[in-house]
């Protein structure tokens, strides 16, 4: 149980907290505190994995998000996730991690081989030798890909945790808790705004926690602490740590990715496990820092090589030592820290800095504590397969590109160091053009794009007094904008030590005849001679190099890697870094969660269900529900063991033979006021409103400006001055869009005012020769007669009680009334409807019903009036009124519109009189004629005929009044299906329309 | 997510707004006879230009005021909104 590579005392870890866990089925333990990474290196496991392509061993590389390699597939809280970075992830009770990418284990690796076949993996791979032959795809090249290629499993279960969408707005956005990001929200929060600081990581304080400064007397991570200590007790500050800021969008909208409780070993029932938030920032603050990179070598991919701050970062936080025999390969300064703080460890470390023997603080500080510095040296390749076990390491000549010596030593891991790349991902997202900045050999922010201020770091400054001082002044000057408030702060001492130029070298060359791998991307195994392969072939553009060989395009979006392949580059081509110019960074900075994107709006929260008064009384008898839009609709209501078609069959014959309700509410409702309402009606639907009286309800048909039908239903006046229009439930919102579009924009000198009353009313149609009766039961005391309430006609009266509205319209064709009531009373009125329709024989009918009704009688809707038909186009001519003006009547007389052969309504019938014909069918002349088939017209919508027992259907048809009693076929390649057809009018029942008059 | 200005409600998020389409495009006036190729230009013919482009956003997710918003159609910069009687300049 002991842990070999854990320091004594060193580190942040709760040495009073043990946590079991298992790799790989392996036993072991680590601290509360630990991420998987540091766990594991603390118990000596270096191997946690195989590269992409070539298969071979890998190790840990970082500390954080750089990390390229150490990708895990990992059981924890009872789900298994894939691709988890395990130098992030921390350690939780029972949590059990995997290796990726490996067949059969990690020690062992079949697919290892491509490491000897290199000639199957070249830059471009995937276009070369995958291509041909054809045949060889999906039998050996696609299963080979799949199974050797495969990062982690996502899993197939549900997943059962939580996640939350969180809107937030704020001042100040800081995006990194290092010094600079610590000192703008100090400042800012001082003068008053509202802030928000976020910290990837759990520990508050950046570099602060593992570089040797002090502030104000107090070392770094002192006073980190103590600035978050004072910015939690604020009420106007929002301090959040695991939580990335990891995209830059429109409008300084920042979205933030929180994990909220993987790393508790229990949580309530509605603690999300992880949150997304979206953050309005007036400013941002963008502290994020930077992240050191490589420099190239042979074999550089070997276990045990770190980054030098990692290692630092395992010792300072974690308490653990990566190596016992370290060499620290670097061309700056920073890497003497590391030495150091080994040397403090009692591990002796060997420095090979690239730079010719020189003096600097650090330097002379690892001179006299007695470390052994090498100058003019470096790495040429790492020797050991699955574990750094020496090195070849070579004196440079002074061109630095030839060696004056070479000499093998022994080492248990290498810390390089290639100096530092400031994390501009945000900045750049942001729509900040970057700008490379000579002094440091990288990028950084240019001129502001949106409301970003790069701070510390992450703007290439590298000295804590600079990141502090532009901290405070940017988060002074910031917030003091928005706040008009200024608090003096002064600026605290620092005691830092300063460091001296670095070297601008970034990859070791190599002896005569020898040619090892040397990575440039470790986690897409991009090597030089891939990118060396694709600018051999012409790929110049970044892009195009970029997404030849795949540099840069892993999950790790080449946080370690995009510098170097544009040195590579730019050497090659003879060119600066800024004339190659980078790739474009696009969020998420690190893989996030498809639950978190997703957040509550699974399943049933999908989107809103709307649900009439009715519901649930629909719900208790039986009703089968269907979509429309939002609204659940009965489709119809099951008898028994009835299918769709029985019981639709049985519920449309009642209504022809007896009487049937059907809850309408869904249908779009806007109440229509004021002196020029008759006007604007006039000008909305094509035929004419100004003299419709008071009490009386008309069909009208409404056109876009090109002529095209928008939407059709009736209208009724309810008082001199106000109107109750009815919309389809389809195109209700478009209806009330395009009405205030007209009032506001077109005509705002017409006195009108229109809002959607929907939800306000409660809507049943009584449908059947029976209807009468029935309503006359409903309402004893109101004369329904013919002459008193005509086709058309509307009333007001009490139903048992209850204020009501009584329309005379059919959508049925048969006799029929809607009753509307206050939506609270739905359910009443529904209730009463059903008592007293008993005697009638009353049934309910659902949508299905409601359709086979309207197509039989030749009703237009959704299915026939589809975008692409004027009111010619369905038998609608008649309501197109040739005296007035109206929306879209300018477009009626264009000439495709008016010829002989335009489309037109028909009604067709199977010649079989039995095979219902699919909706959508073609309609052809010859079924065997050559493809592409002319295609004549096509099936929209489909019954079975209860009045004639037989299937119909409507059909747009090209010259379609002229093909009546012609016979064609109608085909459906979809359903296999291909039926003889007779054309018929598309007025199947009652074509003369005496029912609803009756 | 863009940040719009409503004239009536104040600063709200894109997704209360719906696009509607070029501001500066009248429509012939009703009951008057229109020359068909007047007619053309205001059903079908619409600029796209990459830059400042006036156009209607309605909110109907807030107050349902159809608004003007001068926005940058290549950087969705808004420079400037108003009330549909109003002039953007
Ligand atoms: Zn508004």
């Amino acid at each position: 149980m002991s842990q070999p590579f854990r320091l004594n005392k060193e580190g942040l870890i709760n040495r009073n907290k043990k946590i079991s866990f298992t790799f790989n089925g392996k036993k072991l333990f680590g601290y509360e505190g630990d991420t998987i990474a540091s766990a594991l290196i603390a118990n000596g496991i270096h191997l946690v994995g195989r590269s992409f392509k070539y298969h071979r061993p890998r190790g840990f590389f970082g500390a954080g998000v750089e990390e390229p390699n150490a990708k895990l597939q990992v059981e924890f809280n009872g789900h298994s996730e894939p691709n988890v970075n395990a130098t992030e992830m921390e350690l939780v009770e029972g949590l059990s991690a995997t290796s990726q990418n490996c067949w059969p284990s990690v020690n062992f690796d079949v697919g290892a081989i491509n490491n000897f076949l290199k000639m199957f993996f070249p830059a471009g791979f995937y276009y070369k030798t995958f291509m041909w032959p054809k045949s060889f795809w999906y039998k050996i090249y696609e299963p080979f890909i799949r199974k050797a290629a495969g990062l982690g499993v996502a899993s197939i279960e549900k997943d059962k945790e939580r996640y939350e969408h969180k809107f937030e707005y704020c001042d100040l956005l800081v995006t990194g808790s290092g010094p600079s990001g610590l000192a703008s929200a100090y400042a800012a929060a001082k003068n008053g705004a509202k802030v928000i600081i976020a910290e990837d990581k759990p520990r508050f304080g950046g570099t602060l926690l593992t570089d040797d400064v002090s502030i104000d007397n107090l070392s770094g991570k002192d006073w980190a602490e103590k600035i978050i200590t004072e910015l939690k007790s604020m009420p106007n500050v929002t301090v959040k740590n695991r939580s990335q800021v990891f995209g830059y969008y429109d409008h300084n909208m920042l979205v933030m990715f929180e994990r909220v409780s993987d790393h508790l070993e229990k949580k309530s029932k509605f603690t999300p496990r992880q949150r997304l938030w979206y953050i309005r920032a007036k400013e941002t603050i963008l502290s994020t820092g930077s992240i050191e990179r490589p420099i190239v070598f042979g074999n550089n991919d070997t276990p045990g090589i770190f980054l030098s701050a990692a290692a630092k970062e395992y010792m300072k936080v974690y308490g653990v030592l990566v190596g016992k025999k370290p060499l620290i390969f670097t061309n700056n300064d920073s890497a003497y820290e590391t030495a150091l703080e080994f040397k403090k460890n009692n591990v002796e470390p060997i420095i090979l800095d690239t730079r010719e023997e020189h003096s600097s603080e650090l330097i002379d500080e690892a001179k006299s504590k007695g470390i052994e510095i090498r100058f003019s040296h470096g790495v040429i390749v790492a020797n050991g397969y699955k574990k750094v076990k020496s090195a070849k390491i070579g004196k440079l000549n002074k061109d630095k590109n030839s060696f004056e010596k070479i000499e093998t030593v022994d080492c248990d891991c290498i810390c390089v160091s290639g100096f530092w790349t400031p994390s501009v991902h945000l900045a750049s997202q942001s729509g900040n053009k970057l700008k490379y900045e000579e002094k440091i050999d990288a990028f950084i922010p240019d001129k502001k794009k949106q409301h970003e201020t790069s701070v510390g770091a992450a703007n290439g400054s590298f000295t804590l007094e600079e990141s502090l001082k532009h901290g405070f002044e940017n988060g002074s000057n910031l917030s003091a904008k928005i706040t008009e408030t200024k608090t003096e702060i002064s600026i605290p001492n620092v005691n830092e030590k300063k460091y001296g130029a670095h070297d601008k070298f970034w990859c070791m060359p190599l002896p005569k005849n020898e040619n090892p791998k040397r990575f440039v991307d470790f986690q897409n195994d991009v090597s030089v001679s891939d990118i060396e392969i694709a600018l051999r072939e012409g790929y110049r553009s970044i892009e195009h190099v970029k997404r030849y060989t795949t540099l840069g395009m892993a999950t790790d979006q080449g946080r370690t890697s995009n510098l170097n392949g544009l040195q590579l580059v730019s050497n090659i081509e003879n060119k600066i870094v800024p004339e190659v110019g980078h790739t474009t960074f696009r969020p998420p900075f690190t893989p996030i969660t498809i639950g978190t994107i997703v957040g509550r709006e699974v399943g049933m929260e999908y989107m809103p269900t709307r649900k009439t008064p009715m519901h649930e009384w629909h719900e208790k008898n039986n009703a089968v529900f269907v979509d429309a839009g939002a609204w659940k609709r009965p489709r119809y209501y099951k008898l028994g063991s009835e299918t769709l078609f029985e019981a639709s069959k049985r519920e449309a014959k009642n209504v022809r033979e007896n009487v049937g309700i059907c809850d309408v509410t869904t249908l779009g409702k806007i109440d229509i006021k004021g002196p020029d309402a008759a006007e604007f009606l006039n000008r909305v639907y094509t035929n004419a409103w100004m003299k419709l009286p008071v009490g009386k309800a008309r069909y009208g048909l409404m056109l876009r400006e090109d002529g095209i039908v928008m939407d059709d239903g009736t209208t009724t006046r309810i008082s001199e001055n106000h109107y109750h229009m009815t919309t389809t439930t389809a195109q209700a919102a478009n209806v009330l869009s395009h009405l205030e579009y007209y009032l506001q924009i077109v005509w705002p000198e017409l006195n009108v005012n229109v809002v959607s009353t929907t939800e306000q009313w409660a809507g049943a149609a009584i449908a059947g020769p029976k209807s009468r009766d029935m309503l006359s039961k409903l309402y004893p005391d109101l004369d329904v007669s013919n002459e008193a309430l005509p086709f058309m006609g509307y009333k007001e009266a009490e139903f048992f009680g209850v204020p009501s509205r009584i329309f005379r319209i059919s959508f049925s064709g048969e006799l029929a009334y809607e009753i509307n009531v206050k939506s609270d009373h739905g359910i009443f009125m529904w209730e009463k409807m059903m008592e007293v329709g008993k005697d009638f024989g009353n049934q309910p009918y659902g949508t299905e019903a409601l359709s086979t009704l309207r197509i039989e009688m030749g009703h237009v809707a959704g299915p026939e009036l589809d975008g692409r038909t004027i009111p010619s186009d369905v038998s609608l001519n008649g309501l197109v009124s040739k005296k007035k003006d109206f929306i879209g009547k300018n477009s009626l007389g264009r000439e495709a519109f008016n010829v002989e052969s335009r489309q037109k309504i028909v009604g067709l019938i199977p010649i079989d009189r039995k095979s219902s014909i699919p909706e959508g069918s073609h309609i052809v002349q010859d079924q065997n004629a050559k493809l592409p088939n002319p295609k004549l017209g096509h099936v929209s919508s489909s019954c079975w005929s209860v009045e004639n027992n037989n299937p119909f259907s409507l059909a747009i048809m090209k010259d379609g009044k002229n093909m009546i009693g012609k016979k064609f076929f109608a085909v459906s390649p979809l359903k296999n299906k291909t039926i003889e057809v007779e054309v018929i009018s598309s007025h199947y029942v009652d074509p003369e329309g005496k029912r609803v008059r009756s | 997510m863009l940040y719009i200005k409503c004239p009536y409600c104040g600063l709200r998020a894109q997704k209360e707004f719906s696009y509607g389409g070029d501001a500066t495009v009248k429509r012939p006036n009703i009951n008057e006879e229109v020359p068909s190729e007047d007619w053309d230009n205001f059903v079908y013919m619409r600029k796209s230009p990459r830059g400042k482009h006036i156009e209607l956003w309605q909110h109907i997710a807030g107050c349902r005021q159809w608004i003007k918003v001068q926005r940058d159609t290549a950087t969705h910069e808004i420079f400037q909104t108003a009330k549909v009687t109003e002039e953007i300049r």
